[in-house]
């Protein structure tokens, strides 16, 4: 037989986590990687970190340089997949050539989602912020003397305010909803959250939306007037599902995938932003666009398009961030019964319900939190645990001895 | 590969485990002047009560999902040992969400993390803990 000839489109963490995967049963199959950013495999979400310089170019490389030369990977970088070819199993490329597979994967993340607001197009200095180039065209436009604007209070909104604080005059922050980081954090932890963020000098407009840009000037809904010298825009991202869906795999919110990474297309998987998977804490179907999960979902693919057998069905939302030196963490869903502890220095809630740890919010003291998280992905029964004292501190104390024995003795019960 | 064992039956709970481990990392040659008079953020922690007791540090995990998870590609496997560079960690704490052993540790400013190595990148050579400790409960060893 001869070897099997992968290719993936994309180049980020789902795309190094299917070239691994792929790389763990197959040496020798041809790999083949194509990508319209022309860099190699960079960390996204440090664009933050590299404005507010804590990190460059060399150390925001998610792999070592010598990453495709050592997996025998062929990147294509700065060539477009213009369209797949289910039937010919072939990829169309922009540069007219195509590129032939066995095994294929769609990695192609999501894109910025711009809501239509009146003016947008008068605005001359507006930005995205998730990839390298958006943070280098918004790096060359700000000068300490600048007024930002951003729109939208989530994560990459607010990573976005703390990596450019420092380099501009001021930063405001204007969002529909009315606290900040809404889908990760609930009104309290959000109001805790917002006032430290607010005493480093960024101020928000929540509860209120742009109605129109005359310029450098936002006139919000209330009727509020904020004048601005640069407008980052960072309301949402939306799959890229074009190329899976017109190649005939089943697109809901998100390419849709079963638990190897394969959709509905032979040969086809597909990875990361640009799919939606079951978050094992709710039940429902979503997308759930953190890295980590990319990564599962590549290498899962990876493994199975190699010919072997990997399975990823522990997803979960989960989140981890610093604001301003401020730690936050959060994963899972927050229905069910609550359990709160609040000092003047850490918010934390956690959430059960049918006797399953279900989600939590540690803000301030996030030590430890990967014990927590466990009790979600492994939907360890909480009658099995001293939920009691766990939940004052995490702690392997609150396991039996046995499931101890097991955890840290490396001796299978 | 070796790691690092604890057997709680054998733990006292005397936590010398914590500071043969601050030592070992403080890049010091005398004990007394790496630990005295200051606050030690060791890579191994002593859990327990006044009944049990045991010492709980990175086990290195086959599928480690720290690395799988880091988002700035700084956590990786080198030889068997789940490692952190430094200069490329952003202190995001996405490993310590993940960590289901609550092993990784955000480091004293908050800046960078920090985890056991098994003592490969301080010069002690050996795990620290396992030689110091005083009952043998700390063992390095292939299982």
């Amino acid at each position: 037989m001869s070897a099997l000839r992968y290719v993936i489109i994309g180049n980020s963490a789902a795309a190094v986590g299917c070239v691994e995967g792929i790389r763990s049963v197959d040496r020798e199959g041809p790999v083949a990687v194509v990508s319209d950013e022309p860099y190699p495999v960079y960390s996204r979400p440090l664009i933050s970190y590299l404005l507010e310089g804590k990190t460059d170019l060399e150390h925001m490389k998610y792999r070592p340089d010598d990453f495709y030369e050592k997996n025998g990977v062929k990147a294509l970088l700065g060539v477009r997949a213009e369209r797949i070819d289910a039937a010919g199993k072939r990829v169309l490329l922009s540069t007219g050539e195509s590129l032939p597979y066995d095994r294929l994967l769609v990695a192609t993340g999501s894109r910025p989602f711009v809501p239509p607001m009146a003016g947008l197009e008068t605005v001359g200095k507006k930005f995205s912020f998730m990839k390298l180039d958006d943070a280098r065209a918004l790096q060359a436009a700000l000068t300490p003397e600048s007024r930002v604007l951003i729109v939208g209070a989530g994560l990459i909104g607010l990573k976005c305010a703390e990596g450019i604080r420092r380099l501009v005059r001021s930063v405001e922050v204007v969002d529909l909803a009315d606290r900040i980081l809404p889908s990760v954090l609930d009104a309290e932890g959000a109001a805790a959250v917002r006032k430290h963020i607010e005493a480093q000098g960024v101020s928000f407009t929540l509860g209120d939306s742009v109605a129109k840009f005359e310029g450098n000037l936002a006139t919000l809904k209330s009727g509020k007037r904020i004048p601005f010298d640069a407008l980052v825009l960072a309301v949402g991202v939306r799959p890229n599902t074009r190329l899976a869906a017109e190649a005939g795999c089943r697109v809901g919110r998100g390419v849709a995938v079963d638990a190897r990474s394969a959709t509905t297309v032979p040969d086809i998987y597909a990875a990361g932003d640009c799919c939606e998977c079951r978050d094992i804490s709710s039940g429902a179907d979503h997308i759930i666009a953190i890295l980590p999960n990319a990564y599962f979902q590549g290498e899962t693919a990876g493994v199975n398009m190699a010919g072997g057998e990997k399975r990823f069905e522990k997803a979960i939302p989960m989140n981890s961030a610093g604001f301003f030196g401020l730690h936050v963490i959060t994963a899972g869903s927050y229905e069910g019964e609550a359990w709160v502890e609040r000092t003047d220095r850490s918010y934390k809630k956690l959430v059960s319900k049918d006797n399953l740890l279900k989600g939590f919010i540690l803000v301030g003291d996030v030590a430890r939190a990967g014990i927590y998280t466990a009790l979600i992905r492994e939907r360890t029964p909480l009658d099995t645990i001293d939920y009691e004292l766990i939940r004052r501190q995490p702690q392997l104390m609150a396991f039996s001895r046995g499931k101890r024995a097991e955890m840290l003795g490396g001796i299978r019960a | 590969m070796k790691r690092v064992y604890v057997n709680e039956k054998w733990c006292l709970g005397c936590h010398l485990c914590e500071y043969n481990c601050a030592f070992a990392n403080s890049g010091e040659t005398d004990m007394v002047r790496a630990l005295q008079d200051v606050r030690i953020y060791p890579r191994i922690r002593v859990e327990g009560d006044n009944r049990v007791s045991f010492a709980v540090s990175c086990r290195h995990c086959s599928e480690p999902i720290c690395v799988k998870s880091c988002i700035a590609g700084a956590l990786s496997v080198r030889d068997g040992v789940v490692r952190c560079d430094r200069e490329k960690c952003v202190g995001c704490f996405t490993c310590v969400l993940v960590c289901p052993y609550g092993a990784v540790m955000p480091a004293p400013d908050g800046s960078v993390i920090r985890k056991c190595e098994l003592c490969t990148d301080n010069g002690f050579g050996e795990p620290a803990c396992v030689k110091g400790c005083p009952n043998g409960a700390i063992v390095f060893e292939e299982r």
